[in-house]
């Protein structure tokens, strides 16, 4: 009790933190009933009549669901597909350079994008692509017919994957370009010795030396499969290509803010957060079993 | 020693700038290397320079030269059209308001909680990192959240904007790692000198720490400029919405109320076209990139720092 009174100064620096965190992240979990009621705004959570299961019934037999997990489901594959082995690539390549104010100059552009918003990058998107961007006044020009890329359910996911990488490939490459400097130089002494071309080089020093860092952010990613890029999506979808698009995150969005369906949105966000908690847990779990420092 | 220095120093180098550690590549691969890099630079770059020149070009020279990269028929008239209709100097003083304010609660409350958590030797540490760390695996999700708002009485008030986001469980675990990096000698031979906590923290912790101060204020202050998902979800009042909102109603939707205004007035003149939404979607896209790049050498060298100071494990 002496112990605590002596700390008192340091537990009272802590109390905003910890105040803010049991009101924004915890009292809120008291919410979550509302999945199991028909939740009427005037009424408020505690006098709105429980529904049981009725929600969750709603939302597993509705043909909207399997839909909203394909999307959500598929776009993180074609990300992690296309998208993960970018930023590897690309630091390779940095790695090369020799004149370094080629390398920074690359470096400077290619980061950028990460610092504007979705809503910035998706207009500057649209600008190239959409029904008057650049593309279609170009195809106007030469007499062509013009195309609208935004809403078009077969261009949707591959445009949401290279919009991505667009935005993300030169950011994500630092840490890969910080492994890449940890690397023994005497390892390359050693293998040329041996006489080693480049590319085994590559192959037997460069890529072991980062693998730790490449598990982890695979292992990461895999990890996060339901969060499929929420703000991207609901900047660059328009109901054309919902069909293909609308991912679980916005569809909680749309059906619980929009047409105030909370019961059943709070369901939907609820089956995703514990879906999601089991999958870094578990990634965790993998990734210390593997040796390399865990989350936690 | 003497040599012992230098070769620290140039371990320093290296890591700034990396020799040439592998074999000369040949002239073709090495020219398709730099092709390669060049061409991607390029990806990024025109689509911004293009929009940057259109916001600067009179609307028959968007149509003659689609593809510029420099203003054709140079104007300013989308950006004093910009800046004339009030409800987007409205929405940039929220910003403003949520960037600055929200900022510095940020770090006053970022910066107290991680140096009490630094002290692992505090009673009930590891119980009271948990409750802080907690919410980065598993949240309520957004409706039970908008719930807890509307009943504090925050919905369609700035005042969201600030509070909503007050700790960054992830800032608060990279402040603590940097406190840990200060030698704890300091701070007792401050306490023994009869120095107060709080003096301790303000008059040495805080001085020391600025080069981590300055990575989180500017993680948190890109967090508030770009910000978009608060003011959608809790801000329905439009004169209260914060620039990302008004900017998605105005540059996504093409169906904002000045755009509007905008096609009237084209066509009630259509003699002498000057304005089409092209121009001020161009021109609305620049006014919010301009403070990014404005501390954008800032941002680089920081935020270089701060994943780095990441992946250090806490």
């Amino acid at each position: 009790m002496q112990n605590i009174w002596k700390w008192r100064y340091f537990y009272l620096l802590l109390t905003p933190t910890v105040l803010y965190f049991i009101i924004f992240s915890y009292i809120p979990f008291y919410g979550v009933v509302i999945a199991f009621k028909n939740f009427q705004p005037f009424l408020g959570i505690w006098d709105s009549p429980w529904i049981g299961l009725k929600n969750f019934e709603t939302m597993f037999s509705s043909v909207k669901f399997p839909e909203l997990i394909r999307n959500t489901v598929l776009i993180s594959l074609y990300r992690l597909i296309f998208g993960f082995p970018v930023p590897i690539l690309f630091a390779l390549l940095l790695n090369e350079v020799r004149a370094i104010w080629f390398k920074r100059t690359v470096q400077t552009i290619t980061y950028f994008p990460h610092f504007l918003s979705w809503v910035v990058f998706g207009g500057i998107i649209f600008n190239v692509i959409g029904p008057s961007g650049i593309i279609n006044l170009v195809l106007d020009k030469l007499g062509l017919e013009t195309i609208n890329m935004a809403a078009n359910p077969d261009l949707f996911r591959p445009l949401v994957v290279i919009t991505g990488i667009l935005k993300e490939f030169g950011w994500a490459a630092i840490i890969y370009l910080a492994a890449l400097t940890g690397i023994d130089p005497h390892l390359y002494e050693a293998v040329k010795v041996d006489g080693a071309g480049k590319l085994r080089q590559i192959w037997h020093i460069t890529l072991p030396g980062i693998r730790p860092m490449i598990a982890m952010l695979l292992i990461l990613q895999l990890a996060s499969v339901l969060d499929a890029g929420f703000e991207q999506i609901l900047i660059l979808s328009n109901p054309v290509v919902y069909g293909v698009g609308d991912i679980i995150d916005t569809y909680v969005y749309r059906v619980g803010l929009l047409e105030s369906n909370y019961g059943l949105a709070t369901a939907v966000g609820l089956f995703k957060g514990v879906i999601a908690a089991i999958l870094i847990v578990s990634a965790n779990h993998i990734i210390r079993r593997t040796g390399e420092k865990s989350l936690w | 020693m003497v040599t012992s220095q230098v070769q620290v120093e140039t371990n320093e180098l290296k890591l700034i700038n990396r020799p040439q550690l592998l074999d000369r590549n040949p002239m073709w691969v090495q020219l398709l290397i730099y092709l390669i890099l060049i061409a991607l630079a390029l990806v990024t770059l025109l689509p911004i320079l293009n929009v940057f020149a259109m916001s600067f070009s009179e609307a028959h020279a968007i149509y003659e030269h689609p593809m510029m990269l420099v203003p054709y028929s140079f104007t300013l008239e989308a950006y004093k059209y910009i800046f004339s209709t009030s409800i987007l100097l409205k929405s940039f003083s929220v910003t403003v308001f949520a960037t600055s304010v929200g900022t510095l609660f940020n770090l006053a409350v970022t910066i107290t909680g991680a140096y009490a958590l630094s002290k692992t030797r505090m009673p009930g540490n590891k119980v009271l990192l948990w409750v802080c760390v907690f919410p980065m695996l598993f949240g309520p999700g957004l409706i039970p959240m908008y719930i807890l708002l509307k009943n504090v009485h925050l919905l369609n008030s700035i005042w969201v904007l600030v509070i909503s986001g007050l700790v960054v469980p992830f800032n608060l675990i990279l402040m603590r790692n940097f406190f840990w990096s200060i030698p704890e000698e300091l701070e007792e031979s401050m306490r023994i000198d009869g120095a107060s906590e709080v003096s301790i923290l303000w008059r040495m912790i805080i001085p020391l720490s600025k080069p981590a101060i300055a990575t989180i204020g500017l993680f948190y202050a890109v967090g508030h400029w770009n910000d978009f998902f608060t003011g959608l979800f809790f801000i329905t009042d439009n004169t209260k919405w914060p620039l990302q909102v008004l900017l998605r109603s105005i540059v996504i939707d093409m169906n904002a109320l000045n755009m509007r205004g905008v096609s009237t007035m084209v066509s009630q003149d259509a003699t002498k076209i000057m304005l089409t939404p092209e121009n001020i979607k161009a021109a609305t896209i620049i006014f919010a990139v301009v403070p990014i790049l404005l501390v954008y050498p800032f941002l680089q060298k920081y935020f270089v720092k701060g994943i780095m100071l990441g992946s250090v494990k806490g």
